[in-house]
């Protein structure tokens, strides 16, 4: 009873208000780390150094007016925010922020489920997250939203395509010839693919650079971060494909934005860097480094890769809308392809 | 008990969003529960213990080509109803028939298509190799290139040749 309802309940509860907690956090980061990156300040007024921001903001978005246009589709219009919310929330259930662990005699494991299609479902997931944005535009029936949204789906969907080539080349990674010559099936599962660098003592950051770039310039793509913010071009597009949207709908899709930041940064942390594995996993001489509590180490690696991605804002201007198209279908996609050919290749080889 | 209560569930909202794919007058409303209703296929398939099948669903069908539908939908102004739309009941003489024969169909394959659980029994003739692999993702990659390779192979090649078919149809002098 309590293993199968009460554990699963409360890691569900726990990984919802943790994500939403670093999710309005994340938004007082990015204010700090550019304001520094500007020689400003940042927020200051709210608690020392601005540590309660966030909260005054959710506080200042939930009592504001909500107002729907007149002529908007409104069932539509009241959707899409929480169409977008919602698949960047559930991408955590596959999600593992630690193994399992022994706590007050039972096997509790530090994620929320481990199926055998993990790494597919983030995939599939993220997929429809599209929809929040597409039908925001569509659904507020203005000119600037439409184009803001067309734009953004057009974006997600190409860069969808070379993340997607790439990912399949470190799925290939897992599996492997072991040292006794057992051959090892591979796995899409996330648990699974930190498992298999624990067990190759490696992180597939060393066997695969290439594809962390790829993967990590097309999460910059996918989640509309600067320098692919195009949707948000204040400059062509007032304010992108929530132009209509005001108080907590806003918010939402504001909140749906930086989830997704996080969801990149962990899966890319799992993927490449071992997940809570330290650095070079199964080393006897390293093993001082099990001292440290596998969660943490999961958040530390997280946590720079958010760090980057505010950094990465605060440095490189925009892209033009036929640059961005122009990297992501005649360079990153074939860079995928080839990767993906080259890692097969080396593997026969090395077989 | 619980597994057909969540089957029979997921079975009337399938059912009743294709209703509401086809009676709704707003063609971007239609689209958005032809998504509802892949994703309550993707349901149905994970019912099934087909979680693989499930995924692909949702990223192939829910993911990508609905989104396209809905371009489409979206950039053609439908807030006008085109020509055709404007007799709704100009099928309605064909419609039965084409339902029945369908029914039909399905109705054989229900009392001829032998108990349930076939598929995975004949699948695992045809290769006990792959039989002997634990999960459900492991075992289709396996039989999808040992016994069903040459099916697949050419199933890519369709593809393929449809995918230049429709860049040169677009692009006329490339």
């Amino acid at each position: 009873m309590i293993d199968q309802f009460l554990i699963p309940v409360l890691k569900i509860a726990i990984v919802l208000n943790a994500t939403l907690v670093a999710v309005s956090y994340m938004v007082l980061l990015e204010r700090k780390v550019i304001a520094w990156a500007q020689s400003r300040l940042g927020p200051m007024r709210v608690g020392p150094y601005g540590v309660l921001q966030p909260i005054a903001d959710a506080l200042k978005l939930m009592i504001k007016e909500d107002i729907t246009p007149v002529r908007a589709d409104r069932w539509v219009f009241t959707a899409a925010p929480i169409i977008s919310m919602v698949p960047a929330l559930i991408i955590y259930a596959v999600i593992p922020f630690g193994p399992k662990v022994h706590f007050f005699g039972r096997e509790v494991s530090f994620y929320i489920t481990d199926i055998n299609v993990g790494l597919l479902y983030v995939v599939s997931v993220a997929s429809v997250g599209v929809y929040g944005i597409i039908l925001a535009g569509y659904a507020s029936n203005s000119k600037y939203p439409l184009l803001s949204s067309l734009r953004a789906s057009a974006q997600l969907i190409s860069y969808e395509v070379a993340v997607t080539l790439t990912l399949v080349s470190v799925v290939l990674l897992t599996g492997y010839v072991d040292a006794g010559g057992n051959p090892v099936t591979g796995t899409l599962s996330m648990v699974g693919i930190v498992n298999s660098q624990y067990d190759q003592k490696i992180w597939f950051v060393f066997y695969q650079p290439v594809a962390f770039v790829l993967v990590l310039i097309g999460g910059l793509a996918e989640t509309n971060r600067a320098p692919f913010d195009l949707p948000e071009a204040e400059q062509e597009l007032t304010g992108g494909f929530h132009t209509e949207y005001s108080g907590m709908r806003f918010a939402l899709f504001f909140l749906a934005e930086y989830a997704n930041i996080i969801v990149v940064s962990s899966v890319v942390t799992t993927l490449f860097l071992g997940g809570w594995l330290p650095p070079f996993p199964n080393t006897p001489a390293l093993h001082v480094l099990y001292y440290i509590p596998s969660w943490v180490w999961f958040f530390v690696k997280s946590f720079l890769f958010l760090y980057l991605f505010v950094w990465i804002r605060a440095t490189l201007p925009r892209y033009r809308y036929d640059q961005l198209m122009r990297l992501g279908w005649k360079f990153l996609i074939p860079l995928a392809i080839v990767n993906l050919l080259a890692t097969g290749l080396v593997k026969v080889l090395v077989q | 008990m619980a597994q057909a209560i969540a089957f029979y569930f997921v079975a009337a909202c399938i059912l009743g969003f294709a209703v509401l794919v086809i009676s709704t007058k707003d063609t971007v409303h239609s689209v958005l529960f032809l998504v509802l209703d892949f994703l309550f296929v993707a349901a149905l398939y994970v019912l099934m213990n087909a979680e693989f099948l499930a995924v692909i669903q949702v990223l192939v069908y829910a993911g990508g080509i609905v989104v396209l539908y809905l371009f489409v939908v979206m950039l053609v102004n439908l807030k006008r109803p085109p020509e055709a739309h404007q007799d709704p009941h100009r099928l309605s003489r064909t419609g039965p028939f084409l339902a029945a024969a369908v029914l039909l169909e399905l109705g054989a394959i229900a009392v001829m298509g032998g108990e349930a659980g076939a598929p995975p029994a004949a699948a695992a003739a045809a290769s006990p190799f792959c039989a002997a692999m634990t999960g459900n993702t492991e075992q289709v990659g396996c039989l999808l290139y040992t016994s069903y390779l040459i099916p697949f192979e050419i199933a890519s090649m369709l593809l393929l040749v449809a995918m230049v078919g429709a860049i040169v149809l677009a692009k006329r002098e490339l």
